[in-house]
């Protein structure tokens, strides 16, 4: 080691115990520049709670938060997706009747979910006539319960808190707010990424506060983000992903909630079986009622997995495979 | 509401009206009291949901069964589209043939029919690019049926998929192809952008042989064609009705969804095409000033490249389906709602802009074949009842009229303008004496079959287009066109409009009155 090194070790250490030496004064201390504790015996009152579901993103949807967002949007997040996922839109042509200018009809964009980055995929894959004006239906109970995270989550995807286990009068209420009031909303009906890369059951919240809006709902499927940052990832490994947009499924009060979360859920399983083999063969199967599951085949988990692999290579989605190299013969 | 279209009496206090020049524009002022402008009406609104309405068409069809009632799965099911050559310029995605070919499969789907052959009903046209077809028929048909060969396009000189499926009453040979012949339903995908599409000329005309469209693609039946917007009075309409009668009895089912879009043909930034020169805005006059002076300056091959790539916000207004004859008598109908201008009588001068495009170079060079098909041919054409100019009048278009060709898609039109038109101009002579050798060159008929290039009979066929407008005008005069190539084309070279009516004073005299005929939107004039 040289003599400049043992140097550096020196100073570093002495910086070291000078931080110790300084904060020892407050560990020690409590209250007050410790949050109080509770007497024994002493019932304290309820306070309103902000976080959460109850957490209120109207800032977020000001001028000002509208700009920064906008800049989030189109400069770091759209160089992430092209960089980490160049996705793959389809279908938007099905759209073309619900677009309308400047008086586009408010819609309910319903996904797949795979993986955090689906939102930020799918606020470039929708057509800017609804980007400009879309909230994204985010997790109460993992984005909005720390403030620091509801404030991120709230600037930068426009997110708005979905209490996933049950679809509260509150959160209908907002929603339906929302909607009158010309947003268009991106919400996974599964409640939460896919553990394993296929579907979960989709359940009833979207259909729910479209049927109750009057609002179309379009089902989107998004294949190959799972691949690239699923849940339980801990690095990205960038690949490609697909993006197709199905039919509006409009609304029809005489249909039940549940009906319509079924026709979502196979609408969207269709939109698999497009994107995976071809529209007409897709279509065939759909009328034949054989469209293959969104959940995969109810087997052993690494039947699943191989299930999943072999869709996925269909596809031409998620992580880039490496060419086989032939030897060189000289 | 619409404004319909209607005819302006030029005055003093007219401002000059707008003339197409190829891929550029100009202002041209017409001598006050004695000129006037037809307008076209004001684009109509189009449908709300064209899916469902489509969908309401084929269950609920015209003088037919319900689509879903003609299939079984043992079934041999075609669908045959409109080409490239339709709409102009083409339509913003998804294009309505997209819609209804989608809805159609999904209705065989549904009904188990496996046997699907898609078809481009191009004729002699050139065969449709990939593009060209991703953007008629949408990605997910095209990759759904490309693949596995089941989409392709018509070729009139493959021998061995043409069959003749009888002859008319006037011994015109019905020869078509055979897939589309021995299926057991055709269905037809039609846009309707002009009274002159759609009905029996789709499949008669689309799927046809060369042998077979030689009976009405002639010089005596266009010459005889009073007007190809008028089909009662149209000789090739007539011949081609009497082969539609011939497929009816004894061809394959056919049943016809047509379309038809409004007139709403360019995006805002060119707003001022489709405006009444009057009612222009400050705006408007900028962006027209800035267009224009832009263009100016701008090579031809990149202005060219710019209009090309426009896409049209084109609305669709109706869709009808079913029985050939009766849903094109629907089609008709609606074309000539939005279309037709009533005209009092006819005049001594006929002026018109010719636009960068016409059916016959989508994505390509606007040749001086092309420019006498689109002003002789089509926009003399846009009349009912009489042309609007006088028999033996004037005919003055404004064209650059360049002498310049695309190679891959008109090879036959460069050796046409070099070697016939050197030759003659006469079609009934040129018929005679030209049209076989370039209907047989080999060379033609291998780039028609497997490159991009038009049948080499084609610019005959261009030709004979304008043979009526030729035949009733006793001049034509085209202002700004390359002198040398519009002489070649038998007409007479002006630099200016008003040289151009000092040129037809010889024959129209001093004080002549003129119809300027103004466009990009589409109007019918219905002359009294």
């Amino acid at each position: 080691m040289t003599p400049d090194r043992f140097q550096l070790q020196r100073v570093l250490g002495t910086t070291e115990r000078a931080v110790r030496f300084a904060m020892k004064p407050l560990a020690g201390m409590g209250f007050p520049l410790r949050a109080p504790t509770t007497p024994r015996g002493v019932i304290v009152p309820d306070q309103p709670d902000t976080l959460g579901a109850a957490y209120d993103t109207e800032w977020a949807r000001r001028p000002v938060a509208t700009i920064s967002r906008s800049l989030i949007v189109n400069g770091p997040l759209r160089l992430a997706v092209g960089v980490l996922t160049r996705p793959r839109v389809s279908g938007l042509d099905r759209l073309s009747a619900l677009e309308n200018g400047d008086d586009t009809m408010p819609v309910v964009f319903a996904a797949n979910h795979e993986s955090h980055l689906d939102t930020a995929i799918l606020i470039h894959a929708i057509p800017r006539c609804w980007r400009r004006e879309l909230v994204v239906a985010a997790a109460a109970d993992y984005f909005f319960d720390r403030r620091w995270k509801a404030a991120s989550a709230s600037l930068a995807l426009n997110a708005v808190p979905i209490d996933r286990h049950q679809t509260g009068r509150r959160s209908a209420e907002t929603f339906r707010g929302l909607l009158d009031d010309g947003y268009s909303i991106l919400i996974y009906p599964e409640g939460g990424r896919s553990p394993d890369g296929w579907a979960q059951e989709f359940r009833g919240g979207a259909a729910y506060l479209a049927q109750r809006a009057g609002a179309p709902i379009i089902p989107i499927y998004l294949e190959g983000s799972g691949a690239i940052w699923g849940k339980g990832a801990r690095r990205f490994v960038p690949g490609r992903t697909q993006v197709v947009f199905g039919e509006p499924i409009m609304p029809d009060a005489d249909m039940s909630s549940r009906k319509v979360a079924a026709r979502l859920g196979s609408d969207v399983a269709r939109l698999a079986d497009e994107a995976t083999s071809s529209w007409w063969e897709a279509t065939q199967r759909f009328a034949r009622g054989s469209t293959p599951s969104l959940s995969g085949p109810e087997t052993t988990s690494w039947r699943r997995s191989w299930a999943l692999h072999e869709r996925r290579r269909r596809t031409k989605s998620g992580r880039p495979r490496p060419r086989p190299e032939w030897p060189h013969l000289s | 509401m619409p404004r319909p279209g209607f005819v302006l009496d030029v005055d003093r206090s007219t401002p000059p009206m707008l003339f197409w020049h190829g891929e550029r524009f100009s202002l041209e002022r017409l001598p006050a009291d004695r000129s006037r402008v037809i307008y076209p009406a004001e684009p109509h609104p189009g449908l709300r949901d064209v899916r469902a309405e489509i969908r309401r068409a084929i269950a609920e069809p015209l003088d037919s069964e319900p689509l879903a009632e003609l299939l079984n799965p043992d079934m041999k099911l075609t669908i045959c589209f409109d080409d490239v050559s339709l709409s102009l310029p083409k339509m913003r995605r998804p294009d309505v043939r997209q819609l209804i070919v989608e809805a159609v499969l999904t209705e065989a789907a549904a009904a188990g029919v496996d046997d699907v052959h898609i078809i481009a009903a191009l004729g002699l046209h050139r065969r449709m690019h990939d593009h060209e077809l991703r953007h008629v028929l949408g990605d997910r048909v095209v990759d759904s049926f490309a693949s596995s060969g089941h989409l392709y396009q018509h070729d009139a000189e493959d021998p061995d998929n043409l069959t003749v499926i009888g002859t008319t009453d006037h011994g015109e040979v019905v020869e078509i192809n055979r897939r589309v012949a021995e299926s057991d339903l055709v269905v037809y995908a039609n846009v309707n952008q002009v009274a002159m599409d759609g009905g029996w000329k789709s499949l008669v005309t689309g799927v046809a042989s060369y042998r077979c469209l030689s009976h009405h693609h002639n010089p005596q039946s266009l010459e005889n064609t009073r007007s190809l917007m008028d089909r009662h009075h149209s000789a090739l309409h007539h011949s081609i009705w009497r082969m539609g009668s011939v497929l009816r009895d004894h061809g394959p089912r056919v049943f016809q969804i047509e379309t038809t879009i409004n007139t709403d043909a360019f995006p805002s930034p060119f707003d001022f095409l489709s405006k009444r020169e009057w009612e222009w805005t400050a705006r408007d006059r900028a962006s027209y000033l800035a267009t224009s002076k832009s263009l100016d300056r701008t090579p031809t091959r990149i202005s060219r490249r710019i209009f090309h790539s426009i896409k049209a916000p084109y609305a669709v207004t109706g869709v009808n389906a079913g029985f050939t004859e009766t849903v094109h008598e629907r089609t008709l109908a609606e074309v000539y709602r939005q279309h037709v201008v009533e005209v009092e009588g006819q005049t001594d001068i006929l002026t018109m802009g010719i636009p960068f495009i016409c059916p016959y170079n989508p994505d390509s060079v606007m040749n001086p074949i092309l420019v006498m098909c689109m002003g002789l041919g089509y926009m003399f054409n846009m009349y009912r009842g009489r042309p609007l100019v006088r028999e033996g009048g004037v005919i003055i278009m404004t064209h650059p009229t360049y002498r310049e060709f695309d190679p891959a898609h008109h090879p036959s039109y460069i050796d046409f303008f070099d070697e016939v038109l050197a030759d003659t101009t006469d079609p009934h002579e040129m018929s005679v004496k030209w049209e076989r050798k370039y209907a047989e060159d080999e060379w033609y008929r291998h780039l028609y079959r497997t490159q991009n290039a038009y049948h080499g009979v084609h610019p005959f066929y261009a030709w004979y287009w304008g043979a009526h407008g030729r035949a009733w005008a006793s001049r034509v005069i085209i202002v700004g066109g390359h002198p040398d190539t519009v002489r070649r084309l038998g007409f007479t070279p002006a630099s200016t409009m008003t040289d151009a009516f000092e040129l037809a004073s010889d024959v129209v005299g001093t004080r002549p009155t003129i119809t300027h005929l103004h466009v990009p939107s589409v109007l019918v004039a219905d002359v009294r």
